[in-house]
């Protein structure tokens, strides 16, 4: 993050304020502070780009992918473990080869990833969501309700959120004994990484709660008697959303990242609806004996999508840095 | 110091009793413990009595006064699994997962450390530029990736090393076996430490290289390089001393890390440590293990950060003065 004094702030306030209004919304966008420092830098634009690529694959993965990896029609076990077009034996149907039950690779990672970023966004909705709402009851009430709340975080920060997303699924697991696991991995693995990751929500927001409170406008809806529930959700709430945005974008790589390795150990999306991890995990089986491809293309695939993800949290981290405002 | 000790010391207790309400609560209420126990045959009655002298009768906080009692004294109970008790499962596995987390944080340490030193010195140069990239992506690589390619590497295509276990053991002791003392033993800890520090070592590397970068630039700095001191003195003896405060907070906090991510290292590795009975523990819901295992984390996790705020006081004197 470079150093940028004071004076070049001023400067730049300046600047901004001397250029000439731009017309319309979008307009606006183009010419905002933000849309300037995106451009400045390349890896970002790269990065951008990259995303972009890697979302639209996987989401539109039913149209784009070469086959249907669950379709059990047209699969068979004779095209098990074909290596990838370049190497002997392959077969140009199977880009990237195919895995132990003769999916195409190429077509199972677009599926995959598509999993992997569907439980990477709920779960970071649902950790926000938590995290927001127990920060605004926490900043806003203060008192009891703050200590009892903070502690609790103070508490699970201590903890690395790969090791508690592991012990609720175990807790899940013990609950739901009897029933089929399949059913309630994807909900239970949302659940988990939610709980794991609302700390750093409930901190920043209690934060600047506790600063927007003592703000004129909080202490004239109170005045004219809006309930509490009503000013933290329409007064304070979009004041202290900033710095949210923030954290979700670096929390989305990470909550990739601990989804795959939970799939990884075998406690995330079960084989039949493989996400990265899992397809990793079922690969792993297969790299002593020469048939590499099916293990290090997904974990190629995961590695690109969260370094992509990670560069656009960075330079958005950088970017909208109050200090540097 | 006495007085912040205290502090610490009551706050890290009430940490330790919150977990333990945490483990005690898994223990008693997820899943009943006499079906675990006992098989389908057993009658009505004969749960009722075990259900009497195990005391699951009894009221709830005197269960849980006596759950804190046996923990404090290493009694985790029996697991369902094993039938065997939880402590002695523990104290065959402790020694391989300490190996293996002290070997990665002395890795990360002693390959960190220089390179963000040169890279903090040498901020412009070709290969501190390498470096920030390459650690971009050791971060943005999930570790049993990490560990999948080192295998795929090193252990399948080179035969190199092994990929699995811990060589030969030597036992030390009653209980502690070591793999440092025999070749394979030695052999078989280079990837797996390697997978479970690459990415504590990319962090201290940053944080070395930005803590430099910064004081690089304060005025006694400047002042030392004035008076003609060598380079070699001012970057290590005034330079580097002042940048290693926060590395130590850094380092501390991590060693909580490591033992945590040795899960997945353990697994991918196959290295018979706690972790690794952890995460079966998990998949096979066994609840002993699982909140003996909590329990044991939290008490080391604890244990480090009381022990890195105390270090951080003797070596930080403003923390002296300021402070009540």
């Amino acid at each position: 993050m470079p150093y940028v004094s004071n004076e070049e702030v001023k400067a730049a306030v300046e600047d901004r304020a001397g250029s000439q209004p731009a017309q319309g919304r979008i307009a606006k966008i183009f010419d905002s502070d933000l849309f300037h420092s995106f451009l400045r830098s390349k890896v970002t634009v790269a990065a951008a780009i990259g995303t972009a690529v890697l979302f639209l694959l996987s989401f539109l993965a039913p149209w784009v992918a070469p086959h249907n990896p669950f379709d059990l029609a047209t699969i068979s076990i004779l095209d098990a473990r074909v290596p990838p077009v370049w190497m002997e034996y392959s077969d140009p149907r199977f880009f990237l080869g195919t895995d132990d039950q003769g999916r195409d690779l190429l077509s199972a990672i677009f599926y995959g990833m598509r999993i992997s970023l569907i439980v990477g966004f709920c779960s970071v909705i649902a950790a926000a969501v938590l995290g927001i709402s127990l920060g605004l009851v926490a900043g806003y009430m203060g008192g009891r309700v703050d200590a009892v709340i903070m502690r609790i975080a103070d508490v699970q920060l201590t903890f690395p959120a790969i090791l508690i997303a592991l012990l609720i699924d175990g807790i899940a697991a013990g609950i739901f004994g009897g029933i089929d696991r399949e059913i309630f991995a994807f909900y239970i693995l949302i659940v988990s990484l939610a709980l794991s990751f609302w700390v750093q929500y409930a901190r920043t927001v209690r934060g600047s709660t506790m600063v927007e409170k003592n703000k004129e406008y909080v202490q004239a809806a109170r005045v004219i008697g809006i309930p509490s529930i009503i000013i933290m959700a329409r007064h304070i709430l979009p004041n202290v959303m900033g710095p949210v945005m923030v954290i979700a974008t670096i929390n989305l790589a990470l909550a990739i990242v601990t989804e795959a390795t939970l799939s990884f150990l075998g406690v995330g999306m079960p084989p039949t609806q493989p996400s990265l991890g899992t397809l990793i995990a079922i690969g792993n089986d297969f790299l002593y004996s020469g048939e590499w491809w099916i293990a290090i293309f997904p974990g190629l695939a995961l590695a690109l999508l969260v370094l992509n993800v990670n560069l656009l949290g960075d330079w958005l981290r950088d970017a909208l840095n109050p200090k540097l405002r | 110091m006495i007085g912040f000790a205290t502090r610490r010391l009551i706050q890290a207790m009430i940490v330790m009793l919150v977990v333990a309400l945490l483990a005690f609560t898994m223990f008693r209420f997820v899943g009943d413990p006499i079906n675990q126990m006992v098989g389908i045959e057993t009658s009505i009655e004969e749960r009722e009595a075990l259900r009497e002298r195990l005391g699951l009768n009894d009221p709830i906080p005197v269960q849980f006064l006596r759950f804190v009692t046996k923990a404090a004294q290493f009694d985790f109970g029996t697991s369902y699994q094993f039938r065997v008790p939880v402590s002695e499962l523990f104290a065959k596995r402790i020694p391989a997962t300490l190996e293996l987390s002290f070997t990665s944080a002395l890795f990360a340490l002693v390959v960190g450390i220089p390179m963000g030193i040169y890279a903090g010195l040498n901020r412009e140069s070709a290969i501190s530029k390498m470096f920030l990239s390459v650690s971009l992506i050791g971060i943005s690589l999930p570790t049993f990736f990490i560990g999948i390619l080192l295998i795929f590497l090193f252990s399948v295509t080179l035969q190199w090393l092994p990929s699995f276990g811990r060589g030969e053991t030597v036992q030390i002791g009653s209980w502690w076996t070591t793999g440092f003392l025999t070749i394979s033993g030695l052999k078989a800890l280079i990837l797996p430490s390697i997978t479970l520090g690459l990415y504590q070592m990319t962090l201290i590397m940053r944080l070395i290289r930005a803590e430099m970068l910064e004081v690089i630039r304060t005025d006694y700095i400047k002042f030392a390089r004035a008076r003609g001191l060598p380079d070699r003195l001012v970057h290590f003896k005034h330079a580097l001393k002042n940048t290693l405060v926060p590395v130590i907070t850094i380092t501390g906090l991590q060693l909580g890390a490591i033992i945590a991510f040795a899960t997945i290292t353990e697994t991918v590795f196959n290295w018979p440590g706690m972790g690794l009975m952890f995460l079966q523990a998990v998949q096979n819901v066994d609840i002993p293990i699982m909140s003996a295992y909590l329990l044991l984390t939290a008490f080391l996790f604890v244990a480090i950060n009381f022990i890195v705020d105390i270090l951080y006081f003797f070596i930080d004197p403003r923390l002296r003065v300021g402070r009540p």
